[in-house]
Order: C-alpha cells, then sequence, then structure tokens
C-alpha cells in the first residue's frame, strides 16, 4: 500500500455541466417555491397552525442528520485509526458541510421572517436549544472545514487527530441537539423524550453513510476511479450495525410510550390506527427502509457489489425520510392533550387528527436544500483534491490481502 | 395700574383655575370610588415611562359553571379590539381565544370554556424562542416582540395549550394598538393596551356586559383584589397543571 494521491475530479464535459444545469435548476426551483411562500404568506403551503412545521422541515432535520452522519468515515478513520477509511476522509468532511449548509438552507427560507437572518445571529436566549443549536451548527462548520485542512495541508497533518477528534465530539453534540428540539417538548404526547437524543444519533449514523456512500460510488463512476469490492463490503458491514442501532432506538422509544398509559393514544395513533402515518411508519420506515436493506446486506454480505449496496442506500433514505416525516408531522397530526380522559371539540381543531397534505412549493424548497447539497459536492471534487485517485482495495486497505487470501 | 389690574386678573383665573380642579378631583374621586374595579384599574395603571412591575401578577378567573355553551361573545370581543378579521380559511387564520366544549366520555356530561394564552409563569413558549422573541413582562403578561420573531413557530410546537397562531397572510386594516406581522406568531396580551391604561381584557370586559359575567381578571398577587378573593373562595384548577407551567388563568368547574 503507497501513499494515496488525491486529484481533482475529472468527469467528461457534458456529464459535468449537463448534471450541474439539471441539479441547478432544482436549486432554482427551491429559490422559486421559497419567494412564492414569503411572498404570499404560508397560508399557500400545507401548513397552518395545527401542522406548523411541514415538509421543508422533513427535508432539513433529514440533512441536518446525515450531515453529522456523514462524518462516520472521517471519524473511524481519525479516532478510531481505521487506515483504509482515511482516504475518503475529505470527502466525508466535504459531504458533511454540504449537508448541513442545504439543510439550514431550507430551514432558513422556510421562516415566516428569512429576511432577520441578522437577528438570529446577533439575539440568543441561552435557555433555547435551538440557540444552541445555531452555535452548533456554525461550529460543526468551522470544525469541518478545519478539519479538512488538516487533511489536506500537509503542514497540518498533525493535528489531524485532534481535530478528528473534536470534530467527532462536536458532530455528537450536534445530532443530540437536533434530536432534543422535539425531546424538550414536554406537552407533546409524541416527543417529551431524552430519548430522541441517542435516537437522533443513531438516525444520523445511518442516513449519512447511506447518502456517503452514493456519494462515493457516484463520485468514483463519474471519472472512471476504481472502487474497491472490498471497501464496499466493509461499508455494508457498517450499514447492517447502524439499521440495527435505529432500529433498537425505535423499538425503545416505541416501547417506553406502549408502557406509559397516558401515550397510549399516541402510539395507537402512529403503529395502529391505520392512517398515513401507520403505513409508513410499518411499511416504510420499518420495512423498506429497515428490514428490507438490513436483509439485502446481511444476505450478500460476502458478495456485496456497488449496486447492492446502493440499492440498500437508496432504501435507508426512503425509509429515513418516512422515518422523519413520521416524527415531525404524525407527531403534531395527533392533537395536543389539554384535557386528559375528555372529548374536545372547538373552531380551532381541537380534539381532532390534524390532516396534512405537503405542497408542492414545501416540496420544491427541500428539493431545493438537496441540489445545493449536491452541487456544492459537484463543484468541491471538481476544483479541490477531494477523491483519491484510486480506491481499489490493494491501493487503500492494509488488511486487504490477508483477508483476499482467506 | 394696568400692571397691578393684570396680576389681579391673574390670581382670580388662578383661584379659578384651583377651584375647577378640585370639584373635578371631587367628582373624580367620588365616580372612581362608587364600583370598586374602576378603582383598582387606576391604582394599577402604567406610566407610559414606567416599566412593568412584578408587584403585579395579572391572573384570569373563568367560572367555568356560569360559561354558557354557544357563547362566544368574548371570541367575538377579541376578534374586535385586536382587529383578528380572518381570511375565512380557519385552518391558518389566527384564533387567540376559542370556546372549547369538553365531553365526558363515560358520564356523557358536556361543559363550555374559553381557553386562551394561560399567561404562564413558567412559559415554555419563552424558554424555547431561540431570539428571546417571545418574552414574560414583569408583571406576568406573555407577549410576542414583533421586531425580534423570525417565524421559526417553536413557540406553537412548545405551548401546551395551543394558544399561539402564526399570521399566514398579509394583513390589512391592524389595530394601531395591536401590532401584528405576516410570518411572526402572536397570542392574547390579555388586551395589555387596555391593562397598561388602567383597563381589563376585552373578553373580561365583555363576558360580563352581554353575557354571564363568568371571567373574572385581576392581580393574583393582591391578596384583597377580587380574583385573589373569588379564588380563595371556591377551588379552581389550571388546565394542564401537571406541566408546571403555573398559568396566570385559572378555571373554576372544572
Amino acid at each position: 500500500m503507497s501513499e494515496t494521491i488525491y486529484s481533482e475530479s475529472k468527469p467528461c464535459p457534458a456529464l459535468f455541466y449537463g448534471a450541474l444545469a439539471v441539479i441547478g435548476a432544482v436549486a432554482g426551483i427551491g429559490l422559486l417555491s421559497a419567494w412564492y411562500m414569503e411572498h404570499n404568506g404560508h397560508y399557500v403551503t400545507g401548513m397552518t397552525n395545527q401542522i406548523v412545521w411541514g415538509m421543508p422541515h422533513v427535508f432539513a432535520v433529514f440533512l441536518i442528520v446525515a450531515a453529522s452522519g456523514a462524518l462516520n468515515v472521517a471519524s473511524i478513520s481519525s479516532v478510531f485509526g481505521r487506515t483504509v477509511y482515511k482516504p475518503l476522509a475529505r470527502l466525508s468532511g466535504l459531504l458533511a458541510i454540504a449537508l448541513l449548509i442545504g439543510g439550514l438552507m431550507v430551514l432558513l427560507l422556510d421562516l415566516g421572517r428569512p429576511d432577520r437572518l441578522i437577528i438570529a445571529a446577533t439575539y440568543y436566549n441561552f435557555k433555547s436549544i435551538f440557540a444552541w443549536n445555531m452555535f452548533l451548527y456554525a461550529g460543526f462548520l468551522g470544525l469541518a472545514a478545519l478539519y479538512i485542512w488538516t487533511l489536506m495541508d500537509r503542514s497540518m497533518k498533525c493535528f489531524s487527530s485532534v481535530a478528528g477528534m473534536a470534530m467527532f465530539i462536536w458532530r455528537l453534540s450536534l445530532t443530540t441537539g437536533t434530536g432534543l428540539i422535539f425531546g424538550f417538548l414536554v406537552a407533546r404526547q409524541a416527543y417529551d423524550a431524552a430519548l430522541m437524543a441517542p435516537l437522533f444519533i443513531a438516525m444520523s449514523f445511518v442516513f449519512g453513510l447511506a447518502v456517503f456512500v452514493l456519494v462515493t460510488i457516484a463520485a468514483t463512476w463519474a471519472d472512471g476511479r476504481p472502487l474497491g469490492d472490498y471497501l464496499i463490503r466493509r461499508l455494508g458491514n457498517l450499514l447492517v450495525i447502524f439499521i440495527a442501532a435505529n432500529l433498537y432506538f425505535v423499538t425503545v422509544y416505541h416501547l417506553t410510550n406502549l408502557y406509559a398509559a397516558e401515550h397510549a393514544g399516541v402510539e395507537a395513533f402512529i403503529l395502529t390506527s391505520g392512517s398515513v402515518y401507520t403505513w409508513l411508519f410499518w411499511l416504510v420506515q420499518i420495512g423498506i427502509g429497515g428490514l428490507l436493506p438490513l436483509a439485502l446486506l446481511a444476505a450478500f454480505r460476502k458478495t456485496m457489489c456497488k449496486f447492492k449496496i446502493s440499492l440498500a442506500s437508496v432504501l435507508i433514505i426512503i425509509g429515513g425520510m418516512a422515518q422523519v416525516y413520521v416524527i415531525i408531522i404524525g407527531g403534531q397530526a395527533y392533537p395536543l392533550v389539554l384535557f386528559p380522559g375528555m372529548e374536545v371539540q372547538s373552531s380551532f381543531f381541537d380534539g381532532v387528527i390534524n390532516p396534512y397534505t405537503p405542497s408542492l412549493p414545501e416540496i420544491g424548497l427541500g428539493l431545493g436544500g438537496v441540489a445545493v447539497t449536491v452541487l456544492m459536492v459537484i463543484i468541491g471534487i471538481k476544483v479541490l483534491r477531494f477523491l483519491p485517485v484510486s480506491l481499489a482495495d490493494q491501493d487503500i486497505d492494509p488488511l486487504y490481502k490477508a483477508a483476499a487470501t482467506e | 395700574m394696568s400692571s397691578k389690574h393684570n396680576q389681579l386678573s391673574d390670581d382670580n383665573a388662578h383661584s379659578a383655575r384651583r377651584r375647577f380642579l378640585g370639584q373635578v378631583g371631587v367628582l373624580a374621586a367620588g365616580i372612581s370610588l362608587a364600583p370598586g374595579v374602576t378603582l383598582n384599574g387606576i391604582a394599577e395603571a402604567r406610566e407610559a415611562d414606567q416599566p412593568a412591575s412584578d408587584k403585579v401578577r395579572w391572573g384570569l378567573l373563568v367560572d367555568a359553571t356560569r360559561c354558557a355553551e354557544g357563547c362566544d361573545a368574548c371570541v367575538r370581543a377579541c376578534a374586535d379590539e385586536n382587529g383578528l378579521s380572518g381570511h375565512g380559511r380557519p385552518e391558518t387564520d389566527a384564533q387567540w381565544i376559542r370556546k372549547v366544549t369538553l365531553r365526558d366520555p363515560k358520564t356523557k356530561a358536556t361543559q363550555s370554556l374559553p381557553v386562551m394564552c394561560q399567561h404562564c409563569a413558567e412559559p415554555p413558549c419563552v424558554d424555547v424562542c431561540p431570539t428571546g422573541a417571545s418574552f414574560k413582562r414583569a408583571d406576568g403578561i406573555v407577549l410576542v416582540d414583533k421586531h425580534t420573531c423570525i417565524g421559526c413557530r417553536y413557540c406553537m410546537m412548545a405551548c401546551p395549550y395551543k394558544a399561539r397562531s402564526f399570521v399566514h397572510e398579509t394583513l390589512t386594516d391592524q389595530k394601531p394598538h395591536t401590532p401584528r406581522g405576516k410570518g411572526t406568531v402572536e397570542s392574547c396580551t390579555f388586551c395589555v393596551h387596555r391593562i397598561d391604561a388602567g383597563g381589563q381584557p376585552a373578553c373580561v370586559e365583555a363576558c360580563s356586559k352581554t353575557a354571564t359575567g363568568a371571567m373574572i381578571f385581576g392581580n393574583l398577587n393582591d391578596a384583597n383584589s377580587t380574583l385573589s378573593k373569588a379564588l380563595a373562595d371556591h377551588p379552581s384548577s389550571r388546565i394542564r397543571a401537571d406541566l408546571g407551567t403555573d398559568p396566570g388563568v385559572r378555571y373554576r368547574g372544572l
């Protein structure tokens, strides 16, 4: 195994500019959607005074959580010393920054007053986890940039372990903070659980790695770089562990709620009512996004290939979006309980399951955030040396020969 | 001579003015003393240049046993007072106060009561607001600073009472005393502009004038206030008391 050589991505111009045009157009649709929502007011969206956070928040939370998870590979190489992942650490850092910026863009443009960004950046209520998250997000971006610097600049190389460790602690804090946005909502039946923090960490591990796998495969495919099957198998094994961790926390969360009589209503609503959230939970989140990729990755553990792991990653992302949707929208659809044990009725929709249909501008804004993420990665790898020339097993994995001869 | 004459005229004028002001003062005192509530109001009115004081904690008692089902005098008064005209879209139109009908599924007994911002001593909306736009005044009134609200709606997620509304579209014909803004969050202000002038919330006034007088507003910190005496006379309860938010709005007969 020789020293890793990195180079700028060199896809054929038609592919590069074609991708830029298509993805740029999606980003443009996102900006137009935001303008439409802000110009008319949020009544043109599916969001109401009952469902106050909608599809933009589903996209934003998914992207922000995935940003932390995209750093898995960097953490494993720099903190846990697995050298096989070291060549991918730069891309890991870039993807983390891009995902976070994409998510924050969606979150910002969905605000009632996005023009007041300067207020959000200068007025702080330190009892608010939202305010803390602004520091966590800004710090994450700064640390990730610093980490990439230590990886790319030879003179800074000695600091890469320290930066990697700081990044590791910071990313866990960030996902904890994101989970606690919901965990601190004491009045909502579906939230109010400290378990939200580790659940979000587990979600970040699996969502982020799934996105990272797809980006790595696409980036190496774009200009024909080798990508070793043994590395793919390793990533597949990691995905299995992270899917299992996510399923574990989801199970504990629901079992805990089922044990408490006061949460029986919301659990029945999500798990058995037959609503859209029940289907999304069992079929998409657990089935398509959990058990199916778990079975796929486990069954083909020895023969894992790019196609199979890509398929599993796509399934994980679909299931992940459903999971965030069920948490955010399902949690609000179930009515607030003001008078436990009583049936309630009012002109403000007390006591009823709140309907929600995502509107096109909301979806447009969310996809715009995804597009900005992809654009940042495409341009990043094009202009800077984020990608190793080769990710072939013999070039990056010191244990490959031993394993290959087993 | 002329200047002396002028001096006498001025003295007479001052004297007449003093007599007039004295008579007005006696008259005002008489009027004010008659209905004790007015006396309280004037005594606790706040000068424009003075901050709200924590010696006062404004609160409200709703007697649910007297609140008539189908009566929405308080809701209409609130809408009129604060210019909440709506756009004919109930899902997105603001509602600062609403009538809630409760039904016991076992006994089938029903009752009706108004629910609005509970002006909590420990307001979750204030805790979660990232910019501090959601704040509690020293006298316990929970408000939103429309200049620093960024419209994130986290306070709406956090409020246990579903008391907050987001302004979903452009507003016209706003009331000067109730500033509102598209893209910001709002809720019942206890008609803070009236309270600071020594008055009562519009809903309370409407309930006493045109309905059953099921609402008593006053100072929870004053043991001699009508509100404190009413609370001392009969048990009352708070919505979701288990959350420990210590609402300023209490309910009798709940």
